[in-house]
């Protein structure tokens, strides 16, 4: 049996899931620094990669676990790291660069309690903006959450094939709860499994950053003559620093639009008994894992509830959520308001906020009592 | 005769010069040891297409975009770092990393050490001109004693690192200083790290006229090459502790350390990548790894004085 | 003055000669800086009256044969941080 996709029915952590997931996409490449609670993700990639043939690297830091993925993206690799709070903070800058640069990668971030060092082994889900807008500059994130190791499997796959498809660093933005939880994860076998890689370039004379009508230019390979230059500083189509306004306009505008320009087909959601429902309740992660329950519950108690489920944060489901804005909404997150903020912007009026400050999955008598309040 | 007009250079090969005349200063070393480097290149025959420039930020690090090969201008401090993930992903390419003093020693600091100790295969080329040339002239881990620049105003009260010293003892398998006066004894030592397996790195102290020299007494860039030339002491196998440099007082120059070449750590995640190598047993695995690493046994003749010959 | 060396004596004596150098340089790269003049070992680089396009002034050669000349040593070539100037083995005529 090839050992690059293990597959069958395991039992796996939703860290080891995203491992397994990663290395199946063709991930061949990990460096991360050790952090609560998304360890899991780094020891069973230094396990598993030497055995299909990849390298795994524990740097010093998670500045130099971010920069060396990029840097093995360019050489052709698909790489990835693994994180948690306060290690994404610090990659932010390189997660810029990898923007910037168009590098494909992806970052795991096993979300915890914060700010700062918080809680590491308990639960969070406060860098949800962060995943947004944590590094400086105008850019389009892409962000997806799982509720269970079988989508920790599986959106890592989802994950790398959205980055090699934008040339864009992608964020998997698990929680721990998920992390940590042991279920059954089912391996496909390897033709059952999409795979998208990215573009390549191969004529010489094109200028390596012009873009294909998908906006999206191919990649040029290095050690083949190309002699391209990356650079972090605005560039011109050359790949040459451009120092002016005109050039951010057409440079910058051109990596927001070609996520923005495809954000409908990114866009992923789950809904849940919304067709007839009167309230809708938002989550994501482990938190869609107890509204689903209290969405149960208050179907139970005669209240037309349903639950529309985040499967991809960034880009926001806006659209489908201002088709629905004629319904009441709960918003249910282990942080004090950070999709609470897209949800009222796209529905247009306040929703419930059912927040947590992190420590713990609501329960789901907490969201039910939301329900119940937005409805009243 | 007069000067023959030209409009080629001998290195034009190996340069974007559609980008020249380059960003730096007049009398800026920085085109000085990036000409060094080109040459050191040339003599040896390495392949500018199999070669991969890899520059942090600050005025050296606008170096990669410079030279015709494939070129990395990456983050404040994170070249090594890139160039770590690169290497290792890509051994079958040669990658330096060209940058600056404050690039790869204050921001950058804790990669070059980490990557001399991992013994990773790459050649770093470190420009030392004492200050933060491109940001207007501010204190640098490099600043001499004294020095003033803007953000010492009365004078530097902070030891500066001792570059050269500080990477031999951290793990490298070459390690030289010069400056950008001694063009062609830098030449020879940028061929034999750019030759060497394993981790090389090659200071130069250079000069920066308009940010630090201007501000202390060295206005001309001329005035800098005098006081290297002053004060600059060739030696071998120079003792990493001697690797201080003191205002107005004599610095060594030349070879720090050429250890003999071991496995390096991208031959060891490679070897990893064996099936055979993980099937042998932990002992086994073990001796493999710990064959080779010679590099302190050499370091402790040089300091104990015994020479740095096997 | 021209004054010859102790090499150069050692050197005609044994019936030998220095090499010769020609000098080129791409005008505009140039930024005036100086090296190439202050540290060429024969000193027959001095700093010009033209303006190059940059508004620099380049340097022009001032040769005193037989002694005072481009010996072809290549530390202007070295030195210049521009890549503009750079010398030739001059052929016997």
């Amino acid at each position: 049996m090839s050992k690059d996709i293990l597959v069958g029915d395991h039992f796996l952590s939703g860290d080891v899931a995203a491992a397994e997931g990663a290395i199946a996409a063709g991930c061949r490449f990990f460096a991360g620094y050790p952090i609560t609670p998304s360890s899991e993700v780094a020891e069973r990639m230094a396990r598993r990669l030497p055995e299909v043939g990849g390298i795994f690297i524990q740097m010093e830091d998670e500045l130099a676990s971010m920069a060396a993925i990029l840097g093995a993206s360019w050489g052709g690799r698909k790489a990835m790291t693994a994180t948690s709070g306060p290690g994404f903070s610090l990659m932010m800058e390189n997660y810029g660069l990898g923007i910037m640069t168009e590098t494909p990668v992806v970052i795991v971030n096993v979300q915890r309690a914060g700010p700062s060092t918080g809680l590491p082994t308990l639960l969070g889900q406060g860098d949800v903006m962060q995943a947004r807008w944590g590094t400086h500059g105008s850019y389009q994130a892409i962000a997806l959450s799982p509720e269970s190791p079988q989508e920790c499997f599986d959106m890592t796959i989802k994950a790398f094939n959205l980055a090699e498809r934008f040339r864009q660093p992608v964020i998997l933005l698990m929680d721990e709860s998920v992390g940590h939880l042991f279920e059954r994860v089912t391996i496909p076998p390897k033709e059952e499994i999409e795979i998208v890689n990215r573009k390549i370039l191969k004529d010489k004379n094109r200028k390596i950053y012009e873009p294909d009508e998908d906006l999206v230019p191919p990649m040029p390979p290095i050690g083949e003559g190309f002699g391209i230059h990356v650079t972090g500083l605005t560039h011109d189509e050359r790949g040459y620093p451009s120092i002016n306004a005109e050039t951010q306009e057409r440079m910058i505008g051109r990596i927001n639009d070609k996520i923005r320009k495809y954000a409908d087909e990114i866009v992923d959601y789950e809904e849940f008994m919304v067709d007839d429902a009167e309230v809708i309740v938002v989550a994501y992660g482990i938190t869609a894992r107890s509204a689903r329950r209290a969405v149960i519950m208050a179907r139970e108690n005669g209240i037309k509830a349903g639950l529309f489920r985040l499967k991809v944060i960034w880009p926001f489901p806006s659209k489908r959520l201002e088709e629905l804005s004629d319904r009441e909404f709960v918003v249910a997150e282990v942080n004090n308001g950070q999709a609470l903020v897209e949800v009222e912007r796209a529905i247009k009026k306040r929703a419930v906020f059912v927040g947590k400050m992190g420590g713990e999955p609501h329960k789901p008598q907490e969201i039910l009592k939301g329900i119940e309040e937005a409805v009243k | 005769m007069s000067i023959i007009k030209a409009d080629t250079h001998p290195l034009d090969r190996y340069l974007r010069t559609e980008r020249l005349p380059h960003v730096w200063c007049p009398g800026c070393g920085i085109g000085t040891v990036l000409g060094a480097y080109l040459r050191a290149m040339e003599k040896i025959g390495m392949d500018p297409e199999k070669s991969i420039m890899v520059s942090g930020i600050g005025c050296t690090g606008r170096a990669a975009g410079y030279v015709r090969m494939d070129s990395f201008h990456t983050t404040h401090g994170r070249a090594i770092p890139f160039a770590v993930g690169l290497k290792a992903a890509r051994p079958d390419l040669n990658v330096t990393v060209f940058s600056g003093d404050g690039d790869l020693f204050a921001i950058g600091g804790n990669h070059i050490i980490h990557a001399a100790r991992r013994n990773a295969n790459i050649t770093v080329v470190a420009i030392n001109n004492f200050t933060y040339g491109m940001t207007g002239g501010q204190l640098a881990p490099t600043t001499p004693e004294t020095g003033i620049t803007t953000t010492s105003p009365y004078g530097n009260v902070e030891s500066p690192f001792n570059l050269a010293g500080l990477i031999a003892v951290a793990g490298a398998s070459y390690v030289a200083r010069w400056t950008s006066l001694h063009v062609r004894r830098l030449e020879k030592s940028l061929e034999k790290a750019l030759k060497k397996r394993g981790f090389s790195f090659v200071e130069v102290l250079s000069q920066c006229p308009t940010a630090y020299g201007r501000r202390n007494r060295m206005r001309d860039p001329v005035d800098t090459l005098k006081y290297f030339q002053k004060y600059a002491v060739v030696k071998n196998h120079v003792n990493p502790l001697e690797g201080v440099i003191e205002p107005n007082k004599p610095f060594v120059v030349g070879e720090f350390l050429d250890a003999p070449e071991e496995p390096t750590f991208e031959d060891k995640l490679w070897e990893l990548t064996k099936a055979e190598f993980l099937h042998t047993s932990q002992a086994e695995r073990s001796e493999w790894i710990i064959e080779h690493r010679r590099h302190l046994e050499v370091l402790s003749r040089i300091i104990s004085g015994k020479g740095g010959e096997e | 003055m021209a004054t010859e060396s102790n090499t150069e004596k050692l050197l005609e004596r044994s019936g030998l000669s220095l090499p010769r150098g020609e000098v080129y340089l791409i005008e505009d790269r140039c930024k005036g800086c100086g090296l190439c003049i202050a540290f060429c070992p024969k000193h027959v680089l001095v700093v010009s009256d033209k303006f190059n396009k940059k508004g620099y002034h380049p340097p022009e050669l001032v040769e005193e044969e037989p002694v005072n000349v481009c010996i072809n040593c290549g530390f202007c070539e070295r030195i210049c941080p521009e890549f503009a100037i750079f010398v030739k083995e001059k052929k016997e005529e």
